[in-house]
């Protein structure tokens, strides 16, 4: 689609907005690519007002092997990445409600709650979200999405295309890829249908290369963060994670990533840190709390605490070196089947072992999370384990992703003051 | 230095407790007061009452460390540090062979273990409900026409007992109103109320696991029916503090102490 005059409007936004409030003394200069972050993101959501007619549009879950869509040129929207947008507003419980009110139980998932919130209500701090012409989920990252996609599909009567990855007890198997590869395969004459194109392999390689050298450099840019200090924060990745999950597979989001990298290495090459003195170094484990990012940052900043790592934005660089464009279906398979919270507790065990030694990380959060049951079932054995094995302080706190009425800060606060009193003492053993 | 002392300020939920001590670590003065709804104001009359009580002038205390809930409401603190790294400083101090603390404050329990030196290791914390709180005990007591102490009574935990199954403050309180309109005695519903606390805090000690000695402290230690079906429970001795309220204050006072020290 042609953007002429978007960008040109967007300008205009910029003078409505707030200034933007001082960064603390805590943090180290902040990343220049946040200003082209935004604009990436306002441009994908503005733009999404105008594509009912131009496109057809699929909401995609977070997990989904997208790379097939975008073969058809559908504008892709991930209720997810909005949900969170909406949580990071701090209006995670107004559209909570509005779904609770027609009859949603307040235990589902709250990403679910405000897309369905957003669904019954029009709302979107976005503006406007495009009407899907298709929904596309996989149950890789949970088995809530068959059910929360089933309720758009029903309500808004339009096709659902459900990719369904078998959970990898042990090891993944031949018959899986199999499985899997096929479903691919039997996707393609109904996206030809709904999207009214063809498919084209070649269009379809370039896409999934594409893809694959995207998700590369977000583990490389990953990876800048095991330099002393660490060039960013965990919670910076948070906001830098939006493109690999939302506009993976295109052009926009490949470039962008090889700026950032360019930025962090340049940071790493002066030694500019994330925050102005790293005395420890953190893991974080499970989804963003979208409503507290800047409280734990700053929180963590002011005592010189930086995390380094966390197996959330690790989850879109972990697989793709299973992609392979020449042999796509199995390969895409391979990738999307075994994603962490597709995978076993023992392989979830072994790559936090390996985050923890690699990023030389002294202590461990954990948000157990009410919204995401895989994600926060095993933290406590997990914690327990590593905790032992590996003598690392850690720290469980109870919060969810974007229903801010879950957040007892008080309460959290004790906590996490007491779990750096343990990282101190442990300091000067 | 001889004449030097240090203050430990705990303001919790329910109650502001103030100790203080000297260098040689002797306790010089214990004040509990009620928080009531202005924490800052009560830290402030605490600490002017043990002043008093210890014939103390204010300059001849060195360091105070604010813990509790309202630690960072207190303006003439020289530090902070959380209830949790308190309650295990104390309660070492009181029983040196202290491993494990199970702390019942409140407004939330805590089981915390400790080092050879009263550090904490690791803690396991239940703050997202009231049950098995002080809290918890203090609505089943007006339930029961009760007052703590006769709740207490560890008479009303020999005998029969009754299910309390729900953990939910709010919904073990109906249990208790339909187990009341059911005619059932009164000693039976204590002695269910006081087995579901406890079976709420052994699911905390499972979580962390049981080192050394166990030093029960928190306002709910008094409560010694609940004592002995723990003891029961864990199949061990809890070592009792006189005043298991102030552990927490005495353990910032301890930690202010060790602070000053290291200046």
């Amino acid at each position: 689609m042609r953007d002429v005059g978007a960008p040109a409007l967007m300008s205009f936004r910029d003078l409505t907005r707030r200034k933007s409030r001082p960064v603390p003394e805590a943090f180290g200069p902040p990343l220049r690519s946040n200003k082209r972050l935004k604009e990436i993101l306002g441009r994908h959501y503005f733009l999404s007002r105008y594509v009912p007619g131009a496109k057809k549009v699929a909401w995609v879950t977070s997990g989904a092997p997208v790379e097939l869509l975008r073969a058809f040129d559908f504008y892709t929207i991930y209720p997810e990445n909005h949900s969170a947008l909406v949580g990071a507003k701090k209006n995670g419980a107004e559209y909570c409600s509005i779904a609770e009110s027609d009859g949603f139980s307040q235990d589902l998932c709250s990403y679910a709650r405000i897309d369905l919130g957003h669904m019954l209500s029009g709302k979107s701090p976005a503006g406007k979200l495009p009407r899907p012409d298709l929904l596309f989920c996989s149950n890789n990252i949970c088995q809530t999405v068959i059910y929360w996609y089933k309720t758009i599909a029903h309500e808004l009567n339009i096709p659902l295309i459900h990719f369904d990855a078998p959970f990898v007890s042990t090891k993944q198997s031949e018959a899986d890829v199999r499985y899997m590869a096929q479903q691919l395969l039997d996707m393609i004459p109904i996206l030809e249908q709904v999207s009214g194109n063809v498919f084209y392999l070649n269009d379809f390689e370039t896409i999934l290369s594409r893809s694959q050298e995207t998700s590369q450099t977000w583990g490389t840019i990953l990876q800048t963060m095991r330099a002393k200090p660490a060039p960013m924060t965990i919670f910076d990745a948070f906001g830098h994670l939006a493109p690999i999950v939302s506009l993976r597979g295109l052009p926009v989001a490949h470039d962008y990533y090889n700026i950032l990298l360019e930025e962090l290495e340049e940071r790493v090459a002066l030694g500019i840190g994330a925050i102005t003195e790293e005395r420890y170094r953190l893991i974080w484990d499970n989804i963003a709390v979208w409503y507290k990012v800047r409280f734990l940052a700053t929180f963590f900043a002011e005592r010189k605490m930086n995390f380094v790592t966390a197996t959330y934005t690790n989850a879109w660089a972990e697989t793709t070196c299973h992609l392979d464009v020449k042999d796509p279906w199995s390969s895409m398979a391979k990738t999307y089947g075994q994603i962490i919270l597709n995978n076993n507790l023992k392989h979830r065990m072994g790559l936090m072992r390996d985050m923890i030694k690699n990023f030389e990380v002294d202590g461990m959060v954990m948000h157990s999370t009410r919204s995401c049951k895989p994600y926060s079932v095993g933290q406590f054995d997990l914690r327990r384990a590593l905790g032992a094995e590996l003598n690392l302080p850690a720290v469980i706190i109870d919060a969810d992703i974007a229903d801010e009425r879950v957040w007892s800060e008080q309460q959290i606060q004790t906590r996490l003051e007491a779990f750096c009193e343990t990282l101190e003492d442990a300091a000067h053993v | 230095m001889s004449n030097a002392l240090f203050a430990g300020v705990d303001v919790g939920s329910l109650s502001t407790d103030v100790v203080l001590i000297d260098s040689a670590g002797a306790t010089r003065a214990e004040v509990v007061f009620p928080t009531g709804i202005n924490g800052a104001e009560a830290a402030q009359k605490a600490y002017d009452l043990a002043l008093e009580q210890g014939g103390i002038s204010r300059d001849q205390i060195k360091a105070v460390i604010a813990t509790g809930y309202g630690r960072a409401a207190v303006a003439f603190a020289s530090g902070k540090t959380t209830e949790i790294s308190c309650h295990g400083v104390g309660a070492h101090h009181l029983f040196p062979d202290t491993g494990t603390v199970i702390d019942i404050g409140g407004q939330d329990s805590k089981v915390i273990q400790v080092d050879g030196r009263g550090r904490m290791l690791d803690f396991s914390m239940n703050d997202k409900c009231a049950a098995g709180t002080g809290r918890f005990l203090e609505v089943m007591a007006a339930q029961l026409e009760m007052n703590l102490n006769e709740l207490s009574d560890p008479r009303h935990v020999s005998g029969e007992s009754v299910q309390i199954s729900s953990t939910c403050t709010v919904f073990a309180e109906s249990e208790v109103i339909s187990l009341l309109a059911k005619h059932t005695p009164r000693e039976q519903i204590i002695n269910g109320l006081q087995r579901s606390i406890v079976n709420r805090i052994w699911s905390m000690v499972i979580s962390i696991g049981i080192q050394g000695e166990i030093t029960i402290t928190g306002g709910v230690a008094k409560n010694k029916g609940l004592v002995t079906v723990l003891e029961e429970k864990l199949g061990m001795h809890l070592n009792v503090p006189d005043n298991p309220q102030t552990v927490g204050a005495l353990g910032a006072a301890h930690i202010a102490q060790r602070g000053f020290k290291d200046e």
